[in-house]
């Protein structure tokens, strides 16, 4: 895996004209007939100095620019998101199956989303992303917290254990409101399935600001993550702080995951996967790691969100069934091509 | 003095495991700590480098490990672990390359500079032909000369050394000692190795340091602290100590009821 820059710039250049595509074709696909020339063209126009006349009307142009275009490019900020805190947390744990979910986002941002549901009603459903968000940020807060005040040894193992019981106890409040409000269930159920909204730029906006930190502190800290994975002891001796890391590198990614989180609902399997197989066919430097896993799990949300709108048309599918049903056959290949190659 | 321990104690787990260590160890010597299991030689190293919390004072090339920021420790001391973790599709000049964490900035990469010196250790250390190779392909003493390459990038004036050779069979042991003694040489670097073969770390260390329960209970020349009333007291072992002209060897007994 030893990574030339020529090599390196090969792959990057590969993942970004793949990630163009399928935004490109998140674009294209839909029920409102746009044509391709028409949307190129429109686009075109959209750039400094360039002025082409599309043959879009002007319903067609609302549709492109405020519908399909925030969604797609949601789903992409989506997707790069979970992949990259993925990589991180994979990458400070030294466990390859820790992703954000673990450490409790996903059970806190499924209890704060429940609770602004359950008592809000439908007043309720607006204050989903902000409960979410907190919910999340709260529950990983409090796995950490657990998991230092237990003991300074084996500290990676015990957060991850303190996870699976703040995770274990979130849900069971969850279920118990659930259960106490019934008429709930369909609502919270959607939400945790995942969805990605089409109601203009405004998810976008507000997620944009926390994802644009968290990517760039974890993509600072890329040969920080190579260091951490000889182990606390070895990471120690060679001048890095392994818990210094792990807490600011937990934060940063915690605080994306719960910003998507809250504006797509849960979407499972793209933090595990996307790093992973990524890994299977680059190697595990966080060099080329972290920023193929950004691309690649951009572009694998954002063709699963077609998959999603198409499927079942006019229906849509929640887009965490699609991710876990196309994403653990996926995974298998790459596993069993890297198995056979290795 | 590259080295200087006053009045430490350490714990471990909430039990004290370091008594009132005082220890001065001058640039440029080999200094073996002998002991039996759990009498605190990891300890000790683990202290030296800053990586456990121990009371005391201790001073390393002129830097105070629990004091000093990390990188500036790792630039002083260098830990030669007993058993490299090694992480899956990493491959040995990559490894070696992480000994240049802390002359580096914080979140910069490697100047040419840098890759000069890695160049260089993986040149000293003959390891040209696996620098390419996936290092968890190598065998046990393939490894510890990595790691201790990856040590030798760090540019250190103190090498730590964990028992680096117990998974090693003898002809690999001698190897890896022997190439340290003469890094220890060229680089004028001070060695304290914690070590379980008796013979080796007196053939290797001008001064023995023998640790019983966590404290000193003899320092001195090889000659002076192997003997076999010491040994048989500390490690509750038979042995025959033999003096030799490269030094002192000992040889465990064993009375058959049957001779």
């Amino acid at each position: 895996m030893t990574s030339t820059p020529r090599r390196r710039a090969l792959v990057l250049g590969g993942a970004a004209l793949v990630l163009l595509a399928a935004m490109l074709l998140g674009i294209l696909v839909g029920p409102a007939g746009l044509t391709a020339r028409g949307v190129l063209l429109d686009m075109a126009d959209a750039l400094p100095f360039v002025d082409v006349d599309s043959g879009l009307s002007t319903r067609q142009q609302a549709i492109l620019w405020n519908i399909r275009m925030p969604r797609v490019v949601l789903g992409a900020v989506v997707g790069a998101m979970l992949a990259i805190a993925g990589a991180a947390y994979q990458g400070v744990f030294r466990n390859p199956l820790a992703d954000p979910y673990l450490l409790g986002v996903s059970s806190g941002a499924g209890l704060g989303a429940t609770l602004a549901i359950v008592v809000g009603g439908a007043a309720g459903f607006a204050g989903v992303p902000m409960a979410a968000f907190a919910g999340g940020l709260l529950a990983v807060a409090a796995t950490y917290m657990l998991g230092r005040s237990v003991g300074t040894g084996r500290t990676e193992v015990v957060i991850i254990l303190a996870g699976v019981a703040v995770a274990a106890f979130a849900n069971a409040i969850q279920t118990f409101f659930m259960q106490l409000h019934d008429d709930t269930l369909r609502q919270v159920y959607s939400w945790m399935l995942g969805r990605l909204s089409t109601d203009g730029w405004s998810d976008v906006l507000t997620i944009l600001p926390y994802v644009i930190v968290s990517v760039a502190v974890i993509a600072l800290h890329r040969r920080t993550l190579d260091v951490m994975s000889v182990g606390d002891v070895e990471a120690s001796s060679l001048g890095i702080d392994p818990a210094r890391v792990r807490l600011v590198l937990v934060g940063v990614a915690t605080l994306g995951t719960a910003a998507v989180v809250s504006a797509s609902g849960l979407i499972g399997f793209v933090g595990i996967v996307i790093p992973h197989a990524v890994r299977l066919v680059v190697g595990p430097g966080h060099r080329l790691l972290l920023p193929l896993s950004l691309m690649v799990g951009a572009a694998f949300i954002v063709l699963a969100d077609i998959v999603a709108r198409t499927a079942m048309s006019p229906a849509e599918l929640p887009i965490g069934v699609v991710t876990a049903a196309i994403g653990a056959p996926f995974f298998l290949f790459v596993l069993r091509r890297s198995r056979g190659v290795a | 003095m590259t080295v200087t321990c006053k009045s430490v104690s350490a714990k471990r787990g909430g039990v004290e495991v370091l008594h009132d260590i005082d220890l001065v160890v001058s640039a440029g010597t080999w200094v073996s700590l002998v002991g039996p299991n759990g009498s605190g030689k990891t300890t000790l190293l683990h202290s030296i480098a800053g990586l456990v919390a121990a009371t005391g004072d201790i001073t390393v090339a002129g830097v105070t490990p629990r004091k000093s920021g990390r990188r500036a420790v790792a630039r002083a001391v260098a830990l030669m672990p007993q058993r490299p973790i090694v992480p899956e599709g990493v491959t040995v000049r990559e490894l070696i390359r992480l000994g240049r964490t802390a002359h580096i900035p914080r979140f910069g990469s490697e100047k040419p500079h840098d890759l000069e010196i890695v160049d260089r250790v993986i040149a000293r250390l003959e390891l040209e032909d696996f620098a390419p190779r996936s290092a968890t392909e190598l065998s046990g003493g393939e490894l510890q000369r990595v790691v201790l390459a990856r040590a030798l990038a760090q540019q250190p004036d103190v090498l730590l050394l964990d028992e680096p050779t117990s998974a090693l069979d003898i002809g690999h042991q001698q190897q890896v000692l022997d190439l340290v003694d003469s890094m220890r040489c060229e680089e004028n670097l001070t060695v304290i190795a914690a070590m379980h073969d008796l013979t080796s770390a007196a053939q290797y260390g001008q001064r023995l340091v023998l640790l019983d329960r966590g404290r000193i209970v003899a320092d001195g020349p090889p000659a002076e602290v192997l003997t076999a009333d010491r040994i048989a007291q500390v490690y509750g072992a038979r042995v025959e100590v033999l003096d030799r002209r490269d030094g002192r060897a000992v040889l465990p007994l064993r009375e058959r009821e049957d001779a």
